[in-house]
């Protein structure tokens, strides 16, 4: 699959999709959205890329191996919910910062929860495609 | 007290690490720490019958489960025993091991760590996690030669009959937290040792089902008849975890708790009897077995068998010379065994072999050793004025005081401790001091750290014998009371007077020295015919029934496996569809089918996109190729998208619509690869996959009709709904329920996508490299 309007249109359309994901990432909060769906999305980027170039190319675009980001993913998510352990109160429980990041956010465990989910879906989706292209 | 707990398991994480800077150094500063430990303790003494100190810290109060450590007389003695023990095989490791020290170092401690919390506990849950904590460590340490299959199939076999005893051992403790509750504990006390014992929980009827199911993981923990076949085969681990778990530690666990418990079951007739029988059992076959072996180390774990027997024998008899004998014994022997297991270990590791048939003449080169090795025998099989003498003196008289009971018991100890002797003799005495062998030539002296174990526990032996006094003051009255639940002074002497007990006491112990003797002497000759006799018994032993239980099971799950996943996506789809129909249909006709409702407000849109739907699917039965119905799956997936987003649940139209995409990309990544598209020209085949699939269409659907008609309380969405913006800050109520509300299960979920990732990924790379290995050949 070379075919070069596939390809130019992959090149712009990649780094579009993948700040969509982060969006859908940030957004899931208050709308449709979130760590499963900006995961998913983030990894139809990534597979777009490597149809229309390869698959050795989406992995030194990623720079990290797939399953090191599934245990980033794991490690993030179970770290939120130990900070409220430190704070006294049962695991998991959501603590909030008290100020606002830019763009009206609200920054707190959850949603570094939510990143963990993004980068453990993320880390199984590449896996399964890429282990799946090297084998054929 | 729980520092001292916690020290070594976080030790245990960094001394992997540490090795890998350090190299051999490591061993000595990771024997400080135990080493610390065990001087620490020795500084709180003496403590007197009945002291005890404890701590205490909340940890799942709603289950009254307490962090309750509690240092009593039984307990100290078991710090100072496994922290000093040790320390000193730590640094034997250190010179023993060849490769991978660091790791060794690393579980000896985990194990170290769990093995103070058994001893500590009060809080009978915290105990079991520690006893759990305890068969893990050994499974690791059992299999630490991991590329062999023995040592594999000797760690499993050790986990799994320790890890049922643990089983046994967990039930009984919550049928004993119950029938305690029932009969007035509070919460907080009814899983404390010491508040157990003393109470009246012994005239609850869940009394004796929960006594027995102790008693059964105790007794598999401490390798007692008939399931003592695990502790021989666990030889196959280095030796210095040999030395450890095998002498003072692991299998003393089981002892440990049945003399903790000792105060609360020791009113029943059912204890003693069982704890009697069972342990003299051990005791005799333990040492007639012993006496079939050549290779040192299975003749000692086979001595430690019948030691243990003997102990737990002792406790059940439960008179204060009983418990007292317990004591002596108990300390004496792992002080002897732990020496004369890394005497074994510097014996193999000089000459290169464990059989003393192949040994002998080492004592020219290996002189501290010998002593060393002397010194452990002596005690071993009891000569005065070892410790082990006062152990095996207080043994006979305890059993002269029984009656006819004590009879017998007394002729099978002496038969037991005959055989004792001599292979304690055969263990030192062959490879040291009789003619030189062809696998000594080379021997030389091991070095420092290797001598320093053997000799210090050999010496703390003869030591204690000749100052019992220091002993019995400080520690041993202790012990004896705490096994006891009464205050029992412990007075060792070693010569007993002339009374007519102590008299036969001694009188029958130098007859079974002289025996013991005698046996060493001609056992040369008799070796052979023991080992034959040996060899028929095992044919019928319980290791045969375990070997035949387990290849059994596994026999079996490959033939079910065979029979149900035959590798054809066909065939695993039909069986996974007809068990989910027939599993499924029970239940929803038991609830009763629901009334049809009129389906009055169905929109237009709605009833247009269903047809298309339906026509989707119906054509991707029809189709005639892979390529279209892949293409028509698509068409229906992502008209359920549309579907959802009618129904306002945009996250799962979003979720749906991605999931379709990147199956579309799978199935174009494996399309070449695929069999080629079967089209089934056999109607009876046809037929039977359209029954299937109807039905178990027809059950999904039904079952979701049904869950839509239970209304839940519809203050349960509310609530979450409105609770969303001011507790969680969103306003997308699923996406905080999935992060918060729910976080929990969130996080077991992305963890199964992580698993079937790395499965997946796993499973390819081996079909991979089979491919290759293929290929090759």
């Amino acid at each position: 699959m070379n075919a070069i309007v596939f390809q130019t249109t992959v090149r712009f359309v990649t780094p579009v999709l993948l700040l969509f994901s982060i969006f859908m990432l940030l957004r899931g909060h208050n709308e449709p959205g979130g760590g499963f769906i900006g995961g998913l999305l983030a990894a139809t980027a990534f597979v777009l890329y490597g149809l229309a170039f390869s698959m050795d190319r989406v992995k030194s675009l990623l720079r990290v191996s797939p399953p090191t980001l599934i245990g980033i993913g794991l490690l993030l998510a179970v770290i939120s919910g130990c900070v409220a352990l430190i704070a006294g109160q049962p695991f998991m429980y959501g603590l909030w910062l008290a100020w606002e990041l830019p763009l009206g956010l609200k920054a707190g465990t959850v949603l570094l929860f939510d990143v963990g989910v993004f980068l453990v879906v993320l880390g199984a989706v590449l896996l399964f495609i890429i282990s799946l292209s090297e084998e054929s | 007290m729980l520092w001292m707990i916690l020290t070594p398991l976080i030790a245990a994480s960094l001394v992997p690490w540490l090795c890998r800077k350090l190299g051999r150094t490591t061993a000595w500063l990771a024997a400080l720490l135990p080493g610390g430990i065990a001087m620490l303790t020795v500084l709180r003494l003496p403590m007197e019958p009945g002291e005890a100190w404890s701590v205490s810290q909340p940890w799942v109060p709603a289950l009254g489960i307490d962090l309750a450590f509690r240092m009593d007389g039984l307990s100290a003695v078991f710090v100072i025993l496994i922290s000093g023990i040790g320390a000193l095989i730590l640094l034997y490791a250190g010179s023993y091991m060849k490769t991978d020290l660091g790791r060794l170092l690393g579980l000896l401690l985990l194990f170290l760590g769990a093995m103070l919390g058994i001893v500590l506990s009060d809080d009978l849950f915290v105990l079991f996690i520690f006893w759990e904590l305890t068969s893990v460590a050994s499974f690791l340490l059992i299999g630490f030669k991991h590329d062999q299959e023995g040592a594999r199939a000797s760690a499993r076999q050790a986990l799994l009959v320790t890890g049922a005893g643990g089983l046994a051992l967990l039930a009984g403790i919550v049928l004993l937290t119950i029938a305690a509750l029932q009969s007035g504990l509070s919460v907080g006390s009814a899983s404390k040792i010491s508040e157990l014992i003393g109470s009246d929980v012994s005239t609850h009827s869940l009394f004796l089902p929960a006594m027995i199911l102790i008693m059964i993981g105790a007794l598999s923990k401490s390798a007692q008849v008939p399931l003592h076949f695990w502790l021989p085969d666990a030889m196959t681990a280095p030796t210095p975890v040999s030395a450890y778990l095998h002498s003072a530690t692991m299998v003393k666990a089981g002892v440990y708790l049945l003399a903790r418990l000792n105060p609360l079951f020791g009113h029943s007739a059912t204890w003693h009897a069982v704890l009697v029988a069972t342990g003299a059992m051990t005791m005799l076959i333990g040492a007639l077995i012993a006496a079939g072996q050549t290779d040192m180390k299975r003749i000692l774990a086979y001595t430690t068998v019948s030691v243990l027997g003997t102990l737990t024998m002792l406790i059940g008899i439960g008179t204060d010379l009983a418990i007292k004998a317990a004591v002596v014994y108990l300390t004496a022997h792992a002080c002897y065994k732990a020496a004369l297991f890394m005497i074994a270990g510097s014996i193999e590791y000089v000459t290169g072999t464990r059989d003393i048939e192949k040994l002998g003449g080492l004592s020219r080169a290996m002189p501290i050793t010998a002593l060393s090795g002397a010194l452990a025998a002596l005690s071993m099989a009891g000569a005065p004025p070892l410790f082990g003498f006062i152990g095996k003196e207080l043994l006979l008289k305890a059993k002269l005081n029984l009656d006819t009971l004590g009879v017998a018991l007394i002729c099978a100890a002496v038969v037991a401790n005959i055989f004792l002797i001599a292979m304690a003799l055969a263990v030192a005495a062959w490879p040291f001091f009789r003619e030189r062998k062809q696998s000594s030539r080379n021997a030389r002296e091991v070095r420092l750290p290797m001598l320093i174990g053997p000799f210090v526990l050999a010496v703390a032996g003869l030591f204690v014998g000749v100052i019992p006094d220091v002993f019995d003051r400080t520690l041993g009255s202790a012990i004896a009371s705490s096994i006891g639940g009464r205050t029992i002074l412990m007075d060792l002497e070693l010569w007993h007077g002339f009374s007519p007990v102590a008299l036969t006491a001694l009188g029958i112990s130098l007859v079974t020295l002289g025996c013991g003797f005698a046996l060493f002497l001609k056992l040369r000759h008799w070796l052979g015919a023991i080992k034959r006799i040996v060899g028929v018994a095992a044919v019928y032993g319980p290791a045969r029934i375990y070997e035949k239980l387990y290849t059994g099971i596994l026999t079996c799950a490959a033939v079910i496996t065979r029979k149900t996943q035959t590798g054809k996506l066909r065939q695993d789809l039909r069986v996974i569809l007809v068990f989910f129909v027939t599993l499924s249909v029970y239940p929803l006709v038991r609830t009763g089918l629901p009334e049809p409702e009129v389906l009055g407000d169905l929109l237009i849109t709605e009833s247009v996109l269903g047809l298309v739907l339906l026509a989707g699917a119906l054509a991707a039965v029809h189709s005639r190729s892979r390529l279209s119905a892949i293409a028509l799956l698509g068409i229906t997936g992502v008209l359920i998208a549309v579907l959802f987003g009618l129904f306002s649940a945009p996250d799962l139209a979003i979720t749906q619509i991605m999931v379709e995409a990147l199956t579309v990309v799978l199935l174009v990544l494996t399309f070449y690869r695929l069999p080629k598209f079967a089209a089934f020209r056999e109607r009876s085949v046809r037929w039977l996959d359209a029954i299937i699939a109807l039905a178990a269409g027809a059950v999904m659907a039904t079952m979701l009709y049904q869950s839509s008609l239970v209304r839940l309380p519809a203050s349960v969405s509310e609530k979450m709904a409105s609770l969303a913006r001011p507790e969680a800050h969103g306003r997308n109520v699923v996406n905080v329920i999935l992060v918060d509300f729910r976080a929990l299960d969130t996080l077991g979920e992305i963890t199964v996508v992580a698993m079937a990732g790395l499965g997946v990924f796993a499973l390819i790379r081996t079909g991979r490299s089979a491919r290759a290995k293929g290929g090759e050949a």
